[in-house]
């Protein structure tokens, strides 16, 4: 292709983003957009599936039948989010299979909160309440995002995961209005989830290289840090109501800003768990890796039996 | 207690979709596809659901203000009356698929009869679980016959599950003196006639699937008389932990 042409298909392009158009997989697009948002797509994919498995960890363990539904349902909805993001990616040209050995290979992140191990069953409640509540925010925005495939399954994602987060909450509600044994099972699990939390939403703006063009192809809305201001700023109040004290020293009202002040962050803790250093992380790839050669026999099984069945029809 | 002989019979009903749903939940994030992940997972939640309907149900007919958290939770091991088909472990994909499959094609014959209860509110429960039901089966025999005629292994590996699980199928079937009490007011059916179905189903769809019946036919029972295997209080460590750790608390 001819230098020209391709100036003028990316000036296209980028008009049609202006324009607020959305980008459908079989429109042009520049090959780092396709790959920016291969990257960005399939890490949320495995942040969904990784995801499953703190929270799977408590279904045999929840304390009572309805929580044990409602988490049952609640990992499946993950899943479910895993399947439409797979299927988002595979419209980019991508295959689904390879995505997933670069998760296992380490090639490919996903999302560092799911390094850190849900030890008690007022985790559950925090994970849904702060884990799905930052992931909220990161995702309403994403339904605007340029790519349609994209935006249109952050719509039905964005619908289960506020529902998560009321339910997380909601579990919540009743810990904090037991006992102070309950009570501080609540704040325990606050104490370890507020800043790994905070971490969801990426290094400081000033740290983020890959944020500035992805702004401008609407991939990206809105910055990490402003996005992160608006997750305080929401939760505050809500853990007033549990409640709960949020540990930071330094967390305050700013009445200049309107905004809460809070700590700076342990970026170092942050680096180091994205680097494969967290609690977790290796037995997070472990039991997807396991679970993927453990079941090599049921999908070749199953891809032999579809080749017999072809072949009885045609014969 | 209001109602012993139904009482004894809707426990066996509930503790056998509690202890199985509870046995598939073990599945969540571990499954050898995404899709039967989601499955397995979908299955486990059908039960519980259904535990509780039944457990809520038992508890009224207990007459002592029980709930379907106490029976399920609060229980001792010798005092639950699933079958032992149900806590035997997960093992592999093939071996928690046949599982499945032996007992989809028992409970869909019993909830079409359990349909025409004269107790009303086993019909109601009958027939929203039917729905579901129906769909795991329909689910489990594709797989049965998938992995029976995919590959070797697979055929090898489902074989080997047929062997071990088929001497608890027979224990599905049992039946006390009492229930004939509740077959004569046509509370329930005669497990003879479920068992006619059950037969049925399997045998076809073990044909398909080119498996064998175990020439061993040696069959096992306990479970419904609360005599269990080793498995079990494995299980009920896991599904009765915060209950018995965290005593008279509201989650």
């Amino acid at each position: 292709m001819k230098t020209m042409d391709l100036q003028e298909l990316e000036k296209r392009f980028q008009e049609k983003i202006d324009k607020e158009i959305k980008i459908e997989p079989n429109d042009w697009m520049p090959d780092e957009y396709r790959k920016t948002l291969i990257r960005q797509i399939s890490q949320h994919a495995h942040s969904e599936i990784v995801g499953m498995l703190p929270e799977g960890n408590w279904i045999t363990r929840a304390p009572n039948l309805r929580r044990k539904a409602v988490l049952l349902a609640k990992v499946q909805d993950e899943a479910g989010h895993g399947l439409y993001l797979y299927s988002s990616v595979e419209t980019l040209g991508a295959d689904r299979e390879a995505t997933i050995d670069d998760l296992h290979s380490g090639k490919a992140k996903y999302s560092s909160i799911f390094n850190y191990p849900a030890v008690t069953w007022a985790d559950i409640g925090t994970i849904g309440w702060l884990v799905d509540g930052a992931a909220i925010m990161n995702q309403v925005a994403l339904c605007r995002c340029s790519y349609g495939p994209y935006a249109r399954g952050m719509v039905k994602i964005c619908k289960e995961e506020s529902f998560h987060q009321r339910q997380g909450f909601e579990s919540l509600v009743t810990l904090c209005n037991g006992t102070p044994t309950q009570k501080a099972m609540a704040q325990d699990a606050m104490n370890r989830f507020w800043w790994p939390a905070l971490m969801m939403f990426g290094p400081s703006d000033d740290e983020s290289p890959n944020s500035a063009q992805s702004m401008k192809w609407k991939i990206k809305r809105f910055s990490n840090d402003e996005l992160r201001q608006s997750f305080v700023d929401a939760t505050v109040p809500q853990a007033e109501i549990l409640g709960l004290t949020i540990p930071d020293p330094n967390l305050k009202w700013n009445e200049e800003t309107g905004h809460y002040d809070f700590s700076p962050i342990n970026w170092d803790e942050f680096w180091q768990v994205v680097n494969g250093n967290g609690p977790c992380n290796k037995e997070r790839i472990e039991a997807r890796t396991k679970a993927k050669e453990e079941g090599m026999w049921v999908r070749e099984a199953a891809m032999a039996y579809a080749e017999k069945r072809a072949l009885k029809k045609t014969a | 207690m209001k109602n012993e002989d139904l009482y004894n019979y809707v426990l066996r009903l509930g503790d056998d979709s509690l202890i199985l749903g509870q046995r598939l939940g073990e599945w969540c994030g571990h499954g050898p596809i995404l899709e039967e992940d989601i499955a397995m997972t979908n299955i486990s939640l059908d039960l519980i659901g259904q535990a509780m309907s039944l457990l809520d149900y038992a508890g009224v007919l207990d007459g002592q203000g029980k709930d379907h958290d106490a029976l399920a939770f609060l229980r001792f091991e010798n005092e639950y009356r699933n079958a032992l088909l149900l806590e035997q472990p997960n093992g592999d994909f093939a071996n928690t698929m046949m599982r499945q499959f032996l007992f989809d094609a028992f409970r869909k014959p019993l909830y079409e009869k359990l349909l025409e209860s004269t107790d009303m509110q086993i019909a109601a429960i009958a027939e929203k679980s039917l729905k579901e039901t129906r769909y795991h089966l329909k689910h489990t025999s594709e797989w049965v016959i998938r992995l029976g005629d995919g590959t070797d292994e697979s055929h090898q590996r489902a074989q080997t599950a047929l062997d071990l699980l088929w001497r608890y199928t027979d224990e599905l079937f049992f039946q006390t003196e009492e229930d004939t009490t509740l077959i004569s007011l046509g509370m329930v059916p005669s497990m003879s006639e479920i068992k006619a179905e059950w037969s049925k189903t399997v045998l076809s769809v073990l044909e398909e699937a080119t498996l064998v019946i175990p020439t061993n036919n040696w069959q096992f029972e306990g479970g419904r008389r609360g005599m269990h295997s080793e498995h079990l209080g494995f299980l009920l460590a896991d599904l009765q932990y915060m209950q018995r750790a965290y005593p008279n608390m509201k989650w």
